[in-house]
């Protein structure tokens, strides 16, 4: 009983911590505090948050294996519709804040910048996941649910490049989140490997 | 291909233009103090209402008096709204000071600019190095209100205080090989943090250049304030160019070297990223860059839901002045 009051205590915390960011940037925005072009300061904060939700949620499972922190991991759903959310922000603000929804303006930036192009990708692709991410499509899609979400392997390398093509005096950005994904990816590669040589090995030793 | 054109820019062209300019300057010195009379005041330029918790940049002693005895160039002026004061000196592109919009202001504070050196060298009759005050100190100081595009299709409109840079090239006397007009930045990574950041796409210093007849336009000036004072530091004190008809990065900042070349210098961001920036940088809503559209700007400072969103015009609307410098070539190749 009392575990489950934790839980919900919990739950409730991580929903209203991942909020703060949104809180932060719109009490600043209401106070005029975001210099002196503050759309653009909006749409790279959304979208950096958006990373950030989605790059936490890919560290879960290196982290589980190697700190033991398995607890964060019962919110991965969470922590990956909330990248979804960051990111649909991200565009929102965009088209409102630094296009006016000049729709010729929004076409051309969609047809004619590959960073954008494959920004759009990476979000439309994380819509399905957003949508089937529930228990219930859980069950339905069986084994194929993992499948399809393994599709955020794509996106998040949908995303490094969008970070990639957006780079004019810096690598910075792109040499920490691109190092940080590389270790996320790398590892599953190695568990995965591990996995069949454990598999092959118990094969091998039951003939 | 570049070079022959600078070729074919023939010295007597060049003095045909200080002709021109000391003609012009001369006229308006005429309404100039024509106005002064009519004001009957000895500061023209505007008192500006600065918000009083911002910092100001009173600069150098030697400076204040020419500072205060500016006087608008009516020639250069416009109607457009100026971008506030606080936008302008919190809101800059200075990789020297960091990378993000508002690093430099917060990083620059303490960029000590006096005394200042700045050498003058390469195809000239008086190469040395100078004191800035020496070089500034024999002009009359003109504020010119100019938009300034960035090449990140963001513009304001600003209130600068300086010189013409052909005012001070006659000083020091091109000679005829003079065929481009070389400028450096400050290289101090004590000083200048953004200098020592690993991660920095660019090769310090910070070069930029102009071909000879874009430098002895009347447009082009040389910068020493803003906003009635002087330049603060994260607006490239003390000494900075304005090109107002080239996206924003052409105009560099915090100089030290100006070098007369007789060949086309290699500049910073066309090194960095030739398909991206090219050596002339005119504001060309006609040419894209390859990674957003340039056809139109976000006039700053803009409200959330407003953004201002503003066509840009070619030569950043100069073009009466300069597209002559430009007749024949073909500028989605020069971009
Ligand atoms: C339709 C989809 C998208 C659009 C239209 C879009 C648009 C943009 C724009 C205009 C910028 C600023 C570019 C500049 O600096 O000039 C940007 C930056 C960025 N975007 Fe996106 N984006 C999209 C999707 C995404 C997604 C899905 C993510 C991550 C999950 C993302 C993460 C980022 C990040 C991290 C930045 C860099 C912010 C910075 O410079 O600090 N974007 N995006």
């Amino acid at each position: 009983m009392q575990s489950k009051m934790l839980r919900l205590l919990q739950w409730w915390f991580m929903f209203l911590a991942a909020l703060l960011p949104l809180g932060w940037i719109s009490y600043n925005a209401w106070i005029f505090n975001l210099g002196a072009d503050p759309a653009k300061t909006i749409v790279d904060f959304l979208g950096q948050w958006a990373l950030h939700f989605l790059w936490i949620s890919l560290a879960l499972t290196p982290l589980k294996h190697l700190l033991g922190w398995s607890g964060l991991l019962r919110y991965r759903r969470m922590l990956g519709l909330y990248a979804l959310f960051y990111a649909c922000l991200h565009l929102l603000s965009f088209a409102t804040f630094i296009v006016g929804w000049r729709w010729d303006l929004l076409l051309q930036a969609f047809t004619e910048r590959p960073y954008i192009f494959v920004g759009a990708t990476a979000l439309l692709l994380m819509i399905p996941l957003g949508i089937t991410s529930t228990k219930g499509w859980q069950r339905r899609l069986k084994k194929r649910w993992g499948q399809l979400h393994s599709l955020v392997y794509l996106i998040s390398l949908l995303v490094m490049v969008h970070l990639i093509w957006l780079i004019r005096a810096s690598y910075f950005d792109a040499v920490l989140y691109g190092a940080i994904l590389a270790w996320m990816l790398g590892y599953r590669l190695y568990l995965k490997r591990r996995q069949l040589q454990r598999r092959r090995g118990t094969a091998a030793a039951g003939s | 291909m570049l070079i022959k054109k600078a070729d074919k820019i023939k010295p007597s062209e060049i003095t045909s233009e200080s002709v021109y300019l000391n003609r012009r300057r001369f006229m308006q010195g005429l309404a100039g103090t024509a106005a002064l009379i009519a004001a009957g005041s000895a500061r023209a330029i505007p008192e500006y209402d600065l918000d009083s918790d911002l910092p100001r940049y009173p600069g150098p002693d030697w400076l204040q008096g020419l500072l205060r005895a500016s006087e608008p160039n009516a020639a250069f002026s416009s109607q457009e709204d100026l971008a506030p004061y606080h936008s302008v000196i919190s809101h800059n592109n200075f990789y020297e000071f960091g990378t993000g919009k508002k690093d430099p202001a917060k990083n620059a504070q303490n960029f000590n600019t006096d005394p200042w050196k700045v050498e003058i060298s390469g195809e000239v009759d008086k190469p040395g190095v100078y004191n800035l005050e020496d070089i500034v100190k024999p002009h009359r100081l003109e504020e010119r209100i100019y938009r300034l595009r960035c090449v990140e299709a963001w513009s304001m409109v600003i209130p600068w205080i300086g010189l013409p840079l052909s005012q001070l090239l006659k000083q020091v006397g091109p000679n005829s090989k003079a065929k481009y007009v070389e400028f450096t930045t400050l290289q101090d990574p004590q000083r200048m943090p953004g200098q020592r950041s690993l991660f920095s796409s660019l090769d310090w210093p910070y070069v930029e250049a102009l071909r000879i007849d874009e430098a002895m336009n009347p447009l082009t000036l040389l910068a020493v304030g803003v906003y009635g004072n002087a330049l603060p530091p994260q607006n490239g004190a003390p000494l900075r160019l304005v090109v107002p008809w080239k996206y924003g990065f052409k105009s560099i900042k915090s100089i030290v070297r100006i070098r007369l070349l007789e060949e086309m210098p290699k500049v910073t961001w066309n090194e960095t990223a030739p398909r991206e920036y090219g050596f002339y940088a005119n504001v060309n809503p006609a040419v894209n860059h390859p990674r957003w559209s340039q056809a139109t700007e976000r006039r700053l400072p803009s409200s959330l839901f407003n953004p201002n969103v503003i066509d840009t015009r070619m030569f950043n609307g100069y073009a009466d002045e300069v597209a002559h410098l430009y007749a024949g070539m073909d500028l989605k190749k020069w971009f």
